[in-house]
Order: C-alpha cells, then structure tokens, then sequence
C-alpha cells in the first residue's frame, strides 16, 4: 500500500495499533547483538517451539534492545487483561516454563523484573497478577532516564513500519512535507538546542542552515553510522531496533536543505543493523515513504547503505567521504566542511545516527519540548553505553546535565563486586579518563572537556582499582597506532612514539625522563595532527598523567603495579589455606606452571608463570593472590 | 576499457561494494577478480588495489572456514578480553592473523563488536558469544570441528 495522503497514514498506524496490542498474548525478545550474544536466539526457538506444542495462539516478536543489557536475555510478554511483564536472564528451560504458565492463563513471576505499565491496563484482575512486582520505571536502572532517541527501542519490531507508525511514526515527515517550509523545518531544529549527537556537538540547526544555503543544486544527506569507538554500541542498537526512526530523520534532513539522495555509512563489524536497515528502506519504499512523489508531494528521497571495511577513521566526516567516493578512506584538512563542499564536492549535510533519529521527535513535539529537557547549552538527551567494571552494563538515555555520579552509582548501581569504581572512560580513544572524585561533574559538553576528556558519541566505560590506568592509556595509545591512516607524520610517528615509552613503563624499564618526554610529544601530536583522531589521540595519556600520576610514578620509580595489572611487576601465588586444590587453573594455566594433586592445595613455577592472571580470573575460591 | 563512456567515477559506495562482494562470495581477494572489478569499475588497478589494501576487512589470503574475531574494544580488554586471546592462540596453535593448518579457523582480533554489555566476547563466523571465560573457550570450539561426535556443524543451528 502506497502512503499519498494523511488518512493512509492513519491506516498504517491503525494496523500498527493492532499488532502492538492483540486480542492475544503478545511475547517479544529483545534481539539486538547483545541480546544474542547472551543466547536470545535460543531463548525465541524455544518460545516458538513450546507454542507451537502447545498450539498456543501468541504474537513471537524478535525486538531490539531492551535497554538493561545486563539482565539479557529479556522477554517483555503482554497479556490482554493481565498487564505486560517483562523478563529478565532468560533460558531455553525458562522459556518453556513460561510458556505453559501462559497457556493455563498465567502471568507468572519466577524471573520477572519488572512490570510495564500501559495505559488503560490498571484493571482489578492486573493489579491482583501483577502485585508483588515492581514498575520499570521504579528500577534505579530507569528511573533517571529519559527516552527520546531510544523512543521505540525494544518496544516494536524493528522490522515493522505499522508498528512505528503506530508509535507516531512518520507523522513528522507529513508534517514537515505537508506544512512547514524547509526554511522552517530548520528553525525548529535550531530553536531546540540540539547538538551533534556523534560527539562533536556542534550545534544541528546551524549545520542544516549552512548546508542550505551552499552554493549548487546536488546536494546529499549522510548517515555516519561508522560506530568505531571501542567500548560504544549506541549507533548499531538505534540502527538494529529503530531503523525507521533513522530514516524517517534522514527523509527529513534531505527535504529540508534539497536533498534527494542519502547515505547510511555502517560500520563493517554490524552486520545485523546493516540488515535492519536495508530491510527498513526497502519497506518505506514500498510504502512511498522513500522515492519519488513521497506522501503524495513532489519530493523524491532515496537512501543507499554502504557498508565500510573496518578502517576507524572512516567515523571521520572527511575521511568517511572520501570512502563513499571510492578512494583511501583518509581525511583531508577541514574547511571547507562538507556542508559546503563534501561528497564529489557537493554539499552534503553529514549527521550522526543519535542526532538522526532526533529529528523526528523534534519536528513532532516541537522545539521548545526538545529544548526544555537537560540544561542550557546542554538541550536534549544523549545515549550510552555503560560498560566495563560496573553492576549494571547497558544503554542508558538521559537528559544532558545528569551527573557522572547519578550516571555510575544510580543508573549503574556501583562498582563490580563491591569494588571501588576508581574513574570512567569518556569518548573513546578521543577521550579520557575521569576520576571518581569528579563524579559530581553534570555530563555535559563542556563539563567533560574541561575535565580533559570528552562526551564523545557515547562510550562510558567504568574501571575500578584492579584496572590500571598506565595499561589503559597504552591499550589506547596501541588503537589509535593502528588505526592511524598514516597521512601526517604527528599522528602516524606520535603515537608510535607514545605507545613505546608506555611499554617502558609498564615493563618497570622505564626512567623519569621518558614521563617528561611522554608529555611532550602528546602536546605535539595534540597541536600538529591533521584531523581529530591524531588531535585527540594524546587524551588518553594526558587525563591519566593528570589523575593518576601516582599509578605513573609506581611504575616508573618503584618498579610496582598497584592494580596488579601489568605483568612484568606482579607475581602470582596460591594461598594454600584457601585452595581447594580443585584442579581448574592447573587445567586452565596456558603454559602449564601449575602443579599439585588432587584435593591438595597447588602451587606456581615462578619460573614458568607468565603472570597472565587467567587462573586468579577463574579460581573458584579466589585462592590466587597478587603480590604487587 | 569498456567502450561506452564512462561517468567520471563509480557511483558512491560502488568500490567498496564490490569489494565486499568479491570477499564474500570467495573469501579473499583474487587477483583476477581484483584485476576484473577494476575493468568494470574503470578505475586504474593501482587505485582499487590501495582501497582494498587499506581496508582491514579485506584480505589477499584465503581465509579458514571459520573466522574467529576476538574482541579487544575498551569494555572487553578491561575484563580480560586479552586473555581470552592467548587461550584462543594456545587452544588452537596459532598467532592472531594466521589460520590454523586444517583450514578451520582464522583468528583475528576486532576493536569493538558493539557488545560491550557482553564482555568479553568473541565472534565465531556469524555467531556472538558474551560473558565468557577462558575455561569456556574449549568447549565452544568443539561444536565447530565437524565429525565430533554428539556435536552440531553451526550450519544446523542457524541464527
């Protein structure tokens, strides 16, 4: 069915009501790569098959993400008259438990998180089988957040146009095609405050109006969805539960500076949101909604993914161009920006997946909305990913000005195992390490720059005391070596330079001169670098010189590790009054310098042991000790 | 050359593209496919050539059977996604980069799978694995030598 005019659209979205609310339970699992790398593909074969044996009438729904990756595998079943729970740690046995509860008419508790609230659902019979469990918006892991990108995120299928419109979906691309002027269309988006989503934050609005008004008539939209920072998954979980939302912003973009083609550049590594993509495009075409004539009007918007090849510097703007043309995907000196002369020289507005899937929430509720969430300067949420030694791993959406603390301690409920949570890694390689005595910073741009790191696109990985921090800047110094394109000598030579005195240091060969020589070149590749990877390169090394000095020192003077991390200056020992002498790191020990008999404690060869750490990460009894 | 003019370049994307296409469909790069896909694109050798060489997803060497993608990005490293690696290495006698003598597996290191909730994780083929340990890397490998008994090939179990 084509889309022409608003009373088709009111069809889609009608169907989509229907799909999103049956007469019948409706189960989804969350799907995206998170959720099957925890085993949700197994977890929906199992569902399906016990229906299927039980010739149970249900909705088998493959969602994207839920949100709360750490509780994957998650299943949210909605019962008609019941109310909507939503599931957490999921296994295939499970699976068919719940299943059979459902069948007899049950909405059962064993493995309930949370219930979802919805409305018109508060019914005698809902509150009698939901009592007991709590809203999901009372976990501390929700509590605090906002959704707008994430809007739809784990709540549709993401393959389903009538479910997004039933979501009101496309009622801002009628809006801005049917009655606002392009002109207008990018007020709003100025008026709201929003700021480029990918970490640079510059301000939206401003880049569509210079865009606009670039001299020629081709003109091009991009998507950068070249997600490379390590240690970040936002983009890929937009693109694999929301690719509508993407596209819907992107139709937007394209009617609002002139544009009929656009691009969605996605990193190699995702095959699954390159699927989800595609396979959106490929129903908004069928739908009218890309193409020619769109709802009806003259404006004709097509949108092509091209995959990239796994080359970091591709998440460059320049660099990301000059791989759509064919070439060496290397940057070139900005300006011009590729809003005034970017793809085959044309402008091109180029925008971040988050800052995409903004747009259309904007357009629909209004700049003023947009703007009232988060703080001046600050307008609007931002997605992260919050990962690394932290209870609760997950994507989080919160209004800027939220602070690091609520984010860390709140959201994400502390330290792993009732460690001390000792900094957060911000913007990825391009950022750098906060420590836990500036948590009650507000996330916000300016904030995190001034505390030498960045917001960046969205990576929060949290390090406690058994991460090292001198380990850490070397493990980014050696990523951005590597993915150095080689172009200008600050970027390529620096960071070799750099990676090797952090090797010194953490072999214990290192003298106090190389710290002072350490220092100076980052200055150096941070003033001479041609684009922001070389530019950035050094935040890594820099924040940790400035916050963690005395982990430097130890290492530089005392020849010691004080998290215990880096090999060449710890040793390992058995404690015999723990073991059990169970035989686990004796099978597991890689070069086999464990020794002991059964039900006895073990003991290390010194004179093997590579002080790997792989049997104190594994010992059952944490009878492995460190010596630093 | 072809004898119909050209448009000055490819179309956007059109390079890359085709490079996924050859890797994909014989898992490596093929000089005579390179040499072909330069002919139909009408772009010098030389310059298809650099793009494929500066890209790390494309390789110039047949690949195993298997690609095993270890995740190093920041979330994995931090919880011991470098030890998995060496167990990997040690399990399977091989160096990241190489692939092993009977054609199984290639091991690769990756900067991120976008798992980060998951770590460490390793990518096997088309297949995502999360949470793991060292000692459960051996038991995952099994299911992926064919002839072992009681053991599923990955083509049965689908995604």
């Amino acid at each position: 069915m084509k889309i022409k005019t608003p009373s088709d659209l009111e069809k889609l979205r009608d169907q989509g009501q229907c799909m999103l609310s049956p007469q019948k339970p409706r189960v989804s699992v969350g799907m995206a790569t998170c959720g099957l790398a925890a085993g949700a593909g197994a977890v929906f074969d199992a569902l399906r098959q016990a229906a299927d044996n039980l010739r149970l009438d249900l909705t088998l729904v493959s969602a994207g993400c839920i949100g709360c990756c750490q509780e994957e595998p998650l299943v949210d079943v909605r019962m008609p008259g019941f109310g909507r729970v939503l599931y957490a740690r999921m296994t295939p046995e499970g699976a068919d438990r719940l299943i059979r509860s459902l069948a007899s008419g049950e909405l059962p508790h064993e493995n309930a998180l949370a219930y979802i609230p919805e409305e018109g659902s508060d019914t005698p019979k809902s509150a009698e089988v939901l009592s007991g469990l709590v809203p999901i918006n009372a976990l501390p892991f929700y509590a605090k957040q906002h959704k707008v990108i994430l809007r739809n995120s784990g709540l549709i299928d993401p393959q389903s146009i009538e479910e997004y419109a039933a979501r009101g979906g496309y009622k801002s691309l009628l809006l801005a095609l049917l009655q606002l002027s392009p002109h207008e269309i990018i007020d709003e988006i100025t008026r709201s405050g929003l700021r480029g989503r990918g970490g640079g934050g510059f301000p939206t609005g401003k880049k569509w109006e210079v865009c606009s008004r670039a001299a020629g008539t081709a003109r091009f939209i991009i998507c950068n969805a070249d997600e490379g920072d390590p240690g970040a998954y936002m983009d890929r979980t937009v693109l694999e539960s929301d690719p509508y939302a993407v596209i819907e912003g992107m139709t937007i973009g394209g009617y609002a500076i002139g544009a009929s083609q656009g691009y969605v550049y996605v990193r190699n590594e995702y095959p699954l949101a390159i699927d989800r993509i595609n396979h959106a495009i490929e129903r908004s075409t069928e739908c009218g909604l890309l193409g020619e004539d769109i709802l009806g009007t003259d404006f004709t918007f097509s949108i092509q993914v091209i995959r990239g090849a796994g080359a970091f510097v591709c998440g460059e703007e320049t660099a990301l161009i000059a791989s759509l043309e064919g070439g060496l995907g290397e940057p070139r000196p900005r300006p011009p920006y590729p809003a005034v002369s970017g793809l085959w020289g044309k402008p091109t507005l180029i925008n971040n997946v988050k800052t995409w899937a903004s747009v259309a929430a904007i357009i629909r509720k209004g700049p003023e909305w947009y703007a009232g969430i988060g703080t001046k300067g600050n307008a609007g949420t931002a997605v992260f990913s919050l990962v690394g030694k932290v209870a609760n791993t997950g994507l989080v959406e919160i209004p800027l000005g939220l602070t690091l603390e609520e984010m860390i301690q709140g959201i994400g409920g502390g330290g792993l195992a009732g460690k001390r949570v000792k900094a957060v890694q911000t913007g990825g390689p391009s950022g750098g390490c906060i420590p836990a005595d500036l948590f009650h910073l507000p996330i916000d741009y300016a904030s995190l720059t001034q505390a030498g790191s960045i917001m960046g696109s969205g990576g929060m990985v949290v390090m406690d005391e058994d991460t090292c921090m001198v380990d850490v800047a070397r493990y980014f110094l050696r990523f951005t070596m590597e993915e150095s394109c080689g172009k200008c000598t600050p970027c390529r030579e620096g960071a070799r330079y750099m990676y090797a005195i952090l090797t010194r240091i953490i072999e214990g060969e290192a003298t106090p001169e190389d710290l002072v020589l350490l220092e100076e070149i980052a200055m150096w590749v941070k003033e001479a670098s041609l684009c922001g990877l070389g530019q950035t390169a050094p935040n890594p090394v820099l924040s940790t010189l400035r916050y963690f000095r005395d982990e430097y020192d130890a290492h530089v003077r005392e020849k010691r590790c004080p998290a215990g991390v880096c090999r060449a200056l710890i040793k390992l020992t058995i404690n015999a009054e723990r073991c059990t002498g169970c035989g686990l790191c004796l099978r597991e020990c890689p070069v086999g310098a464990i020794r002991g008999k059964k039900k006895a404690p073990h003991i290390i060869d010194p004179d093997l042991c590579t002080h790997c750490r792989t049997c104190y990460d594994i010992c059952p009894e944490k009878a492995v000790e460190i010596v630093r | 050359m072809p004898l119909i003019a050209q448009p000055d370049h490819p179309p956007a994307g059109a390079v890359l593209a085709r490079l996924h296409q050859i890797h994909s469909a014989k898992g490596y790069l093929p000089e005579a496919d390179i040499r072909a896909a330069a002919d139909d694109l009408a772009i010098p050798l030389s310059r298809l050539y650099s793009a494929a060489a500066f890209y790390s997803a494309f390789s110039f060497q047949p690949k195993g059977r298997y690609t095993i993608q270890v995740c190093l990005g920041t979330a994995c490293y931090i919880r011991g996604g470098d030890r998995l690696l060496e167990k990997i290495e040690t399990l399977l006698g091989v160096k990241a980069g190489e692939t092993t003598p009977d054609g199984m597996f290639t091991v690769e290191t990756v900067h991120c799978l976008g798992s980060c909730s998951m770590s460490p994780v390793i990518r096997v083929g088309e297949e995502t694995y999360g949470r793991l340990k060292v000692n459960l890397v051996g038991r995952l490998f099994k299911k992926y030598r064919p002839g072992e008994p009681g053991q599923k090939g990955v083509e049965e179990q689908g995604t």
